[in-house]
C-alpha cells in the first residue's frame, strides 16, 4: 500500500488518495466479514478467521479479502459471517463450515441453507442481512459501517469516505460555522443526560484560554450497555474523526480518550488507529499543512462507575480519586488541568462525521422533534435477538423489543424493560408504546442513559432488580456526599428485609422517603438518579413489593427466602440424577423410588430443577 | 532500597517511565508487571513521583482495577452485569463460591484460584457469562458451572475450552 505510507501534505492530496481507495474498493467487493467482537470471539470467531486465511492461502486465492470486523449486531447467533457481494448472512458458523462457504458461496455463488438465519417466530429463512427482521427495522448509520471495515485498516475507513468531514472542517470552515451546523442538527449527548452537543462546544469555544482540551468519554460503566465498546473496537477512526472536528471547532489542540481498563481490545484498536492517523498526517502538527495541530492520547480508567460523571472523569485523568465536584464552574471554563474542556460521549462523537455527510438538515430529519438522529441500544436480557440495535430516536419500546428483538425468550410473558442503567428505571407493559425520546423517558421515571435496554420476563423479580441496582450503586458510590453514601445503604437494608420476607408495610413508605432525600440532597447526577431503579419499580410494580411484604411471596420465584423446592412424588421415577447433582446433599431417596428434599439443608441453588428430566422438581 | 535490601531503582524507573503527573498510569504499570500492587513498590513509587504514600494508597483502593493482594494462578471471573443478573448469574457465583470455598474477591488458600465478579464485560448475549483465564463460558447454569469447572481443573494445562452453548 505504497500511497498509504507517505504523509499527506494537503487537502487535495487527501482527496486524491481517498478517491483512489474508493475506486479500488468499488472494483473489488469480494470479501468476507467475520465478526470479531467479544460476543462472536467467545463463540470462536478468531479460529474461523484463521481457517479462512489458511484455506485461502492453500487455494492461492488473493482477490477475496477477510475483514475481521466490529460487532455486527446479532450477538445471539454468533459467530456471524457475512459474504460480500450479496450480503449473504451466515450465523452460528463453525470451523468445519469454512471450506463449504468458500467452495459453494464464493466460487459457485450458491447459498448454504443450513447456515442461514431462521426467524424464531415465523421459521422463515433469510439470505440477505438487510432482509432479516432484526436488521430491517433498524437505521444503522453508525453500526452499518461495521460490515464494511476492518478496524485495523485505516484504508477501509478512508475508502468509505472516512476523515472527509474532518478535512472539510479544518480546511474550509469557520469554527462558528461548524458549531452552528452541529447546533442545527440538534445532536444531543448519547452518554446520559442528553445535553445538546453544539451548545457544549459553543461554551468551550467562547471561553478564552491559551489551551483547551476535548475528551471522549468512553468510560462505559453501565452494566448491560456495550455500544461504546463496539464503536471503539469496530470503528475507532470514527471517534478520532469526531474528536478532530470537535477539537478544531472549540479550539483545542489536544484530545484525549478516557477508556475503561476492562476494554483491553478497545485500547489496542485505538492505539493502532492513532498511530495510523499520525503516520498519514491526519493527526499531529500542521495537519495537511492547514496550520491546525491536533494530537490524541489515551487515558485508561481503573474501574469506577462514577468516573462517567464529567468532573469525576477529569479528576481521574489528572490521576486523583474520581470524585465529582460542585458545578459551576463548568468544565467549559475550568476543566482538565484548570483549562476549558469539553467532554463528549463516544457515540456522540461518532455521530459528528454523519452530520457533515448528511448535512444538519438531513440529519435532523431522523428522529423526533426534540431527539434527533439515531441511538444505539444494547438489547439484552430475556429477549430472542440479543444484540446491538440502532434505531431512529423516538421508535417505541414495543417496536424495538418485539419487531426487532423478536419478542421474549421461550414464549414467556414480557414484564418490564430497564433503560438507562443504574440511573434509569423499569418500565411496565403499559408503557411499551412509549417513544424512546429523551423527554418521554424522563417523564416516565426512567431515562435514556447510555442506551442499555434490559428486557425482563415473568421470571424476573422487580424487587430483586431494585436490590441488584442498589448493591451496584452502594459499591460504586464515591462516598463524597453523605446522602448517597449512607442513603443507598439504608435503602438496600430495607429492600433486603423485603426480599427476605421480614419487611413490614412501613418499609415501603420509608424506602420512598429515603429515596426522595437522596434525590434531593446528593450533588452529582449519578447520586440524584440512583433512586430511579427503586422509585420506578415501586411506581409500576407496587403489587410485587406488597406480595413480598404482606404474603411473604415472591411472585417471580426469585427471592430465595420466599421460595422452596419440592419433588412431585407422582412424576419422580427415582432415577437419582438430582440426588447426585445436589451440592448440598439435601436430596434423599432410594433408587427407583420417589425422592424427597430436606428443606433445612436446601440452599435453593436450583440444580435439581435443572437436572430433572421428568419435570418432577417444583419451585413453590 | 526494599525491605530485602535489594535495590529496585531500575524497576522503579521503568514503572514510572510515562509518569505525566497522574499516578494511575504508574499503578497500571505495576499491576501489569506484578499482577498486584506490592507494598514495597508502592513506597518506592511514592518517593519517586513525589506523592505521599497515603495519596497513592487512596487512589489504589478507590479504583476496582487495582489489587493489593496477589491473585491466584487461575482467575475465575463471573460477569454480574444486569443482563447476566436477570439470567441468573448470582447462582453461578454461589456455586463457584461453594466449590472453591472462597467468597467473591478472595483467593483459595493454595493460591490456585481467585474468584472475582465484574460489573459488565459487554458480552450480554452470552449471559450469564463466566470467564476462566480468558476462556469464555457462555449461558452458564449452576450445573454447567460445576461440570465445566471440574473438567477445567482436570486438564487446565491443555486450557482449550469451547464456549459451549
Amino acid at each position: 500500500m505504497s500511497f498509504l505510507q507517505a504523509r499527506l501534505r494537503s487537502p487535495e492530496q487527501f482527496a486524491a488518495m481517498q478517491q483512489k481507495l474508493r475506486l479500488r474498493r468499488e472494483s473489488n467487493e469480494r470479501y468476507v466479514a467475520i465478526c470479531g467482537d467479544t460476543g462472536c470471539a467467545a463463540w470462536g470467531s478468531k479460529n474461523i478467521r484463521a481457517v479462512f486465511q489458511e484455506k485461502l492461502d492453500n487455494l492461492g486465492v488473493k482477490e477475496i479479502a477477510i475483514r475481521f470486523t466490529g460487532c455486527l449486531g446479532l450477538c445471539e447467533y454468533g459467530p456471524i459471517v457475512v459474504v460480500f457481494p450479496g450480503e449473504i448472512f451466515y450465523q452460528r458458523v463453525k470451523e468445519d463450515d469454512v471450506e463449504e462457504i468458500l467452495r459453494e458461496t464464493f466460487l459457485k455463488g450458491k447459498v448454504i441453507q443450513r447456515l442461514l438465519y431462521e426467524d424464531p417466530l415465523s421459521d422463515k429463512k433469510y439470505v440477505r442481512a438487510s432482509e432479516i427482521p432484526f436488521y430491517r427495522g433498524q437505521k444503522r448509520l453508525l453500526l452499518g459501517k461495521h460490515w464494511k471495515i476492518d478496524p485495523v485498516r485505516i484504508e477501509d475507513y478512508l475508502a468509505i469516505g472516512g476523515y472527509s468531514a474532518a478535512v472539510e472542517a479544518f480546511s474550509g470552515l469557520d469554527r462558528e460555522q461548524i458549531i452552528e451546523e452541529v447546533k442545527k442538527s440538534r445532536l444531543r449527548g448519547r452518554g446520559g443526560a442528553g445535553f445538546p452537543a453544539g451548545l457544549k462546544w459553543q461554551e468551550c469555544y467562547e471561553t478564552p484560554a491559551d489551551k483547551k482540551y476535548i475528551i471522549c468519554n468512553a468510560d462505559e460503566g453501565d452494566p448491560g450497555a456495550f455500544m461504546d465498546r463496539s464503536i471503539l473496537e469496530g470503528n475507532p477512526h470514527s471517534i478520532l474523526e469526531g474528536l478532530l472536528v470537535g477539537g478544531y471547532a472549540v479550539g483545542a489542540e489536544e484530545g484525549l480518550i478516557y477508556v475503561r481498563a476492562e476494554y483491553p481490545t478497545a485500547v489496542e484498536k485505538l492505539k493502532l488507529a492513532i498511530s495510523q492517523a499520525e503516520e498519514l498526517g491526519l493527526l499531529g502538527d500542521n495537519i495537511l499543512d492547514t496550520g491546525f495541530h491536533f494530537k490524541v492520547s489515551l487515558s485508561i480508567g481503573a474501574g469506577a462507575f462514577v468516573c462517567g460523571e464529567t468532573s469525576a472523569l477529569v479528576a481521574s485523568v489528572e490521576g486523583r480519586v474520581g470524585e465529582p465536584r460542585q458545578k459551576p464552574p463548568h468544565l467549559a471554563e475550568n476543566g482538565l488541568w484548570g483549562k476549558p474542556t469539553v467532554i463528549n460521549n463516544a457515540e456522540t462523537l461518532a455521530n459528528v462525521p454523519l452530520i457533515f455527510r448528511l448535512g444538519s438538515e438531513g440529519y435532523g430529519r431522523i428522529g423526533t422533534e426534540n431527539s434527533r438522529g439515531t441511538k444505539i441500544f444494547s438489547l439484552v436480557g430475556k429477549v430472542n435477538n440479543t444484540g446491538l440495535v440502532e434505531v431512529p430516536l423516538g421508535m417505541t419500546l414495543r417496536e424495538i423489543i418485539f419487531d426487532i428483538g423478536g419478542g421474549i425468550k421461550e414464549g414467556k410473558k414480557f414484564k418490564a424493560v430497564q433503560t438507562g442503567g443504574p440511573s434509569g428505571g423499569c418500565l411496565p407493559e403499559s408503557l411499551l408504546d412509549l417513544p424512546t425520546d429523551y423527554e418521554d423517558l424522563n417523564a416516565s421515571g426512567s431515562m435514556m442513559g447510555s442506551g442499555g435496554m434490559i428486557v425482563m420476563d415473568e421470571d424476573t423479580c422487580m424487587v430483586d432488580v431494585a436490590r441488584y441496582f442498589l448493591r451496584f450503586l452502594k459499591d460504586e458510590s464515591c462516598g463524597k456526599c453523605f446522602s448517597c453514601r449512607e442513603g443507598i445503604g439504608r435503602m438496600l437494608e430495607l429492600i433486603d428485609d423485603i426480599c427476605e420476607g421480614t419487611g413490614s408495610p412501613g418499609h415501603l413508605e420509608f424506602l420512598q422517603e429515603v429515596a426522595r432525600a437522596v434525590k434531593d440532597s446528593t450533588m452529582c447526577g449519578l447520586g440524584q438518579t440512583s433512586v430511579n431503579p427503586v422509585l420506578s419499580t415501586i411506581r409500576y410494580f407496587e403489587d410485587e413489593y406488597r406480595a413480598h411484604i404482606e404474603e411473604s411471596r415472591c411472585p417471580a420465584g426469585v427471592c430465595k427466602d420466599l421460595i422452596r423446592f419440592e419433588i412431585d412424588k407422582e412424576l419422580c421415577n427415582g432415577c437419582g440424577a438430582c440426588l447426585k447433582s445436589c451440592p448440598a446433599e439435601a436430596i434423599e431417596g432410594e433408587r427407583k423410588k420417589p425422592h424427597g428434599i430436606l428443606d433445612w439443608k436446601c440452599t435453593r441453588c436450583g440444580i435439581c430443577l435443572e437436572t430433572c428430566a421428568q419435570g418432577a422438581v417444583l419451585k413453590k | 532500597m526494599s525491605a530485602k535490601g535489594h535495590c529496585l531503582c531500575g524497576e522503579i524507573q521503568e514503572l514510572t517511565r510515562d509518569f505525566n503527573g497522574s499516578i494511575i498510569g504508574v499503578l497500571h504499570n505495576i499491576q501489569e508487571k506484578y499482577g498486584y500492587l506490592p507494598e514495597n513498590i508502592l513506597r518506592e513509587v511514592a518517593k519517586e513521583t513525589g506523592f505521599s504514600l497515603i495519596d497513592v494508597y487512596s487512589v489504589a483502593t478507590f479504583y476496582k482495577a487495582f489489587k493489593l493482594e496477589p491473585k491466584g494462578k487461575h482467575v475465575v471471573c463471573v460477569c454480574t452485569g444486569t443482563a447476566c443478573h436477570v439470567r441468573g448469574s448470582d447462582k453461578a457465583v454461589e456455586e463457584l463460591s461453594r466449590m472453591l470455598g472462597v467468597d467473591p474477591g478472595d483467593t483459595t488458600s493454595d493460591g490456585q484460584y481467585s474468584l472475582e465478579t465484574v460489573n459488565c464485560l459487554g458480552a450480554c448475549a452470552l449471559a450469564p457469562l463466566v470467564v476462566v483465564d480468558d476462556h469464555y463460558q457462555a449461558q452458564v447454569t449452576p450445573a454447567k458451572v460445576r461440570k465445566m469447572f471440574q473438567e477445567y481443573a482436570a486438564n487446565s494445562s491443555e486450557a482449550n475450552l469451547p464456549a459451549g452453548r
